[in-house]
C-alpha cells in the first residue's frame, strides 16, 4: 500500500478538531433544546382527540420525517434567502436541525404517552388537579420515564446529523476534519481520529442517560 | 338531617346511547348510601357524573346547594370553566376500583399531591398532614414506600388516604375491593367502616352485600340507567318489593 500511518500532524490539528466537537455538542444542544420543547406539544396534538389538534401534527410529523435531512439544511440556508429569509449558516443550522429533531421527539414522546393509564387522569382531576397541573405532575415525569430508552438513541442519532452542518460550511467536527485532512494529507489518520471522537461523544451520551435512567427508576 | 347532595332527573347518554334515564335522588349529611345492581346498570356511571369525570345532557346535581358542574342562565346551560369544575372535582373525593395511585410518587406523595396544588399547602404542612391521614388507613409505617412496593389492599387504602386528605364533602367509592384478592378485602372494608363510624357522608357501589347491608343507612338498587327501589338496608334485602331486585338478590353472593 505505501502508505504510513503518521498521527503527528493530526494531533497538532487536535485542538481544532476539539473546538469542531464543541461546536457539534452546541449545535445539537440547542437544537434539541428547541425541539424538545416543541416535540412535547406536538406529541400532546398528535393525541389529542380533537382533529384540529391532531390532524396539523401528522401531516408535520409525516412531512418532516419523509424528508432527508440534507435537503432540509440546503433549503433551509440557499432556499429561504431567495424568499426573504435570511439566517447565518449556524442560525440557519440550529433552526434546521430542531424542526426536524421536533418530529422525531414528538414520536418519541408520544410513545411514552401511549401506555399511561386514563385513571391517573382521572384520579387527578378527582383531587382538583387542572390538566394542566395533571401533565406537569403526573404526565411528563411517567412520559419521560417510558421514552428514556428510545431517547438515548432519538438523542445520539440527532448528535451525529450535526455533521451535516460541514456541508454549509458551519465549523463543527467533520468540517474541521475536512480541512485538516486538505490541509495535511493524511486522510487515513484525520478520519480515525475524527470517528473516534464522534463514537466517543456518543457512548459518553449514551452513558449520562442511563445514569439519568437508573435515577429516575421507580422503586418496586 | 340536612340534605347534602340532591340529583334532579339526570340524564347521561354515550353518544346514541342513554346510560342514565332520568335518576333522581338525595343523600343527607352523614349518610351512607349504598348503591348495587347488575354490571352495566349505570352505578359506576352515576358516581362519575357527581364527580364530573363525565359530562351529563340532562338534569341537575346539587352538593350542598351548590350546582355541580353547569349553569343555567337565560334557560341556557353553559359547562362551566374547567377551573370552577377542578375546584369542584375536589369537594367529592373518589376511590376507584384500579386505585389509579401515582406510581412515580411514595404513599406520602400521592396523598400530598392534591394538598400541594388544590390547597396549596407547604411541602412540610402537606407531607405532616399526609402521614396524619396514612395512619388513618393503618400505613403511616408505609410512607415512603412506592406503590409497585404496596399490597392491591395497601394500594387501595393509600387511595382512599389520598382522597379523604382532601376534606371532602362526600366519599364516593366505586368498587374498590373488586379488583382486590379475597384475603386483602377485609383491611380496606375496615378502613369505610372506620370513615362511616366518623360520620363521614359517603355513597359506595358495591358487590359486597353483607358489607352494603352492614355498613349503609340507605341503599339504592339500580337498574338499566334508573333507581329501580330504594329503602333501608334490612327492607331491601330481606323483603325486595320488585321483581327485579329479587332476582338480583338471588344472583348475587350475600357471603
Ligand atoms: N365511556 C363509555 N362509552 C360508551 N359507553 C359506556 C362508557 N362507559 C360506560 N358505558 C356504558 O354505560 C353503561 C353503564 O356502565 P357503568 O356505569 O359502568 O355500569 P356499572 O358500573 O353499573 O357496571 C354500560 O352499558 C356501558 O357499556
Ligand atoms: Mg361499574
Amino acid at each position: 500500500m505505501g502508505y504510513t500511518l503518521n498521527f503527528a500532524a493530526v494531533w497538532r490539528g487536535l485542538e481544532q478538531l476539539l473546538q469542531g466537537l464543541a461546536l457539534s455538542l452546541a449545535l445539537a444542544i440547542a437544537a434539541i433544546l428547541i425541539g424538545a420543547v416543541l416535540g412535547l406539544a406536538l406529541a400532546f396534538a398528535l393525541k389529542s382527540k380533537s382533529p384540529w389538534f391532531n390532524r396539523p401534527a401528522t401531516v408535520y410529523v409525516t412531512i418532516i420525517r419523509n424528508l432527508p435531512i440534507l435537503v432540509l439544511i440546503l433549503f433551509a440556508y440557499f432556499a429561504l434567502p431567495q424568499m426573504g429569509i435570511a439566517l447565518g449558516k449556524i442560525e440557519s443550522f440550529v433552526a434546521t436541525l430542531a424542526i426536524y429533531s421536533t418530529a422525531y421527539l414528538a414520536e418519541v414522546f408520544r410513545a411514552g404517552l401511549q401506555t399511561i393509564p386514563r385513571g391517573l387522569t382521572e384520579a387527578g382531576l378527582a383531587i382538583g388537579l387542572t390538566n394542566g397541573q395533571i401533565r406537569r405532575s403526573i404526565i411528563i415525569p411517567l412520559m419521560l420515564r417510558n421514552a428514556l430508552p428510545s431517547l438515548s438513541s432519538t438523542l445520539i442519532s440527532l448528535f451525529k446529523d450535526t455533521s451535516l452542518a460541514a456541508a454549509i460550511s458551519v465549523p463543527e467536527l467533520t468540517f474541521e476534519a475536512r480541512k485538516i485532512n486538505v490541509e495535511t494529507f493524511r486522510v487515513i489518520e484525520t478520519w480515525i481520529v475524527a470517528s473516534m471522537l464522534y463514537v466517543a461523544t456518543c457512548s459518553v451520551i449514551a452513558a449520562l442517560l442511563r445514569i439519568v435512567e437508573r435515577r429516575l427508576a421507580i422503586p418496586r | 338531617m340536612s340534605v347534602l347532595l340532591e340529583i334532579q332527573g339526570l340524564h347521561k347518554r354515550f353518544d346514541a346511547t342513554e346510560v342514565l334515564k332520568g335518576v333522581d335522588c338525595s343523600v343527607a349529611q352523614g349518610e351512607v348510601v349504598s348503591i348495587i345492581g347488575s354490571s352495566g346498570s349505570g352505578k359506576t356511571t352515576l358516581l362519575r357524573c357527581i364527580n364530573m369525570l363525565e359530562d351529563f345532557q340532562d338534569g341537575r346535581i346539587l352538593l350542598d346547594g351548590e350546582e355541580i358542574g353547569y349553569d343555567t342562565r337565560d334557560g341556557r346551560r353553559r359547562r362551566k370553566p374547567e377551573r370552577e369544575i377542578a375546584r369542584q372535582r375536589a369537594l367529592t373525593g373518589m376511590a376507584f376500583q384500579q386505585f389509579n395511585l401515582f406510581p412515580h410518587l411514595t404513599a406520602a406523595g400521592n396523598v400530598m399531591l392534591g394538598l400541594i396544588k388544590t390547597k396549596r399547602m407547604a411541602k412540610e404542612a402537606a407531607h405532616q398532614l399526609a402521614l396524619h391521614w396514612l395512619e388513618r388507613v393503618g400505613l403511616a409505617d408505609r410512607a415512603d414506600r412506592y406503590p409497585g412496593q404496596l399490597s392491591g389492599g395497601q394500594q387501595q387504602r393509600v387511595a382512599i388516604a389520598r382522597a379523604i386528605a382532601m376534606q371532602p364533602k362526600l366519599m364516593l367509592f366505586d368498587e374498590v375491593t373488586s379488583a382486590l384478592d379475597p384475603e386483602l378485602v377485609g383491611e380496606v372494608l375496615q378502613v369505610i367502616k372506620g370513615l362511616a363510624a366518623d360520620g363521614m357522608t359517603m355513597i359506595l357501589v358495591t358487590h359486597e352485600m353483607r358489607f352494603a347491608f352492614e355498613v349503609s343507612s340507605r341503599v339504592i338498587f339500580m337498574n338499566g340507567g334508573v333507581i329501580g327501589e330504594e329503602g333501608d338496608p334490612k327492607t331491601m334485602f330481606v323483603a325486595p318489593k320488585t321483581e327485579r331486585l329479587a332476582e338480583f338478590l338471588k344472583t348475587s353472593s350475600f357471603n
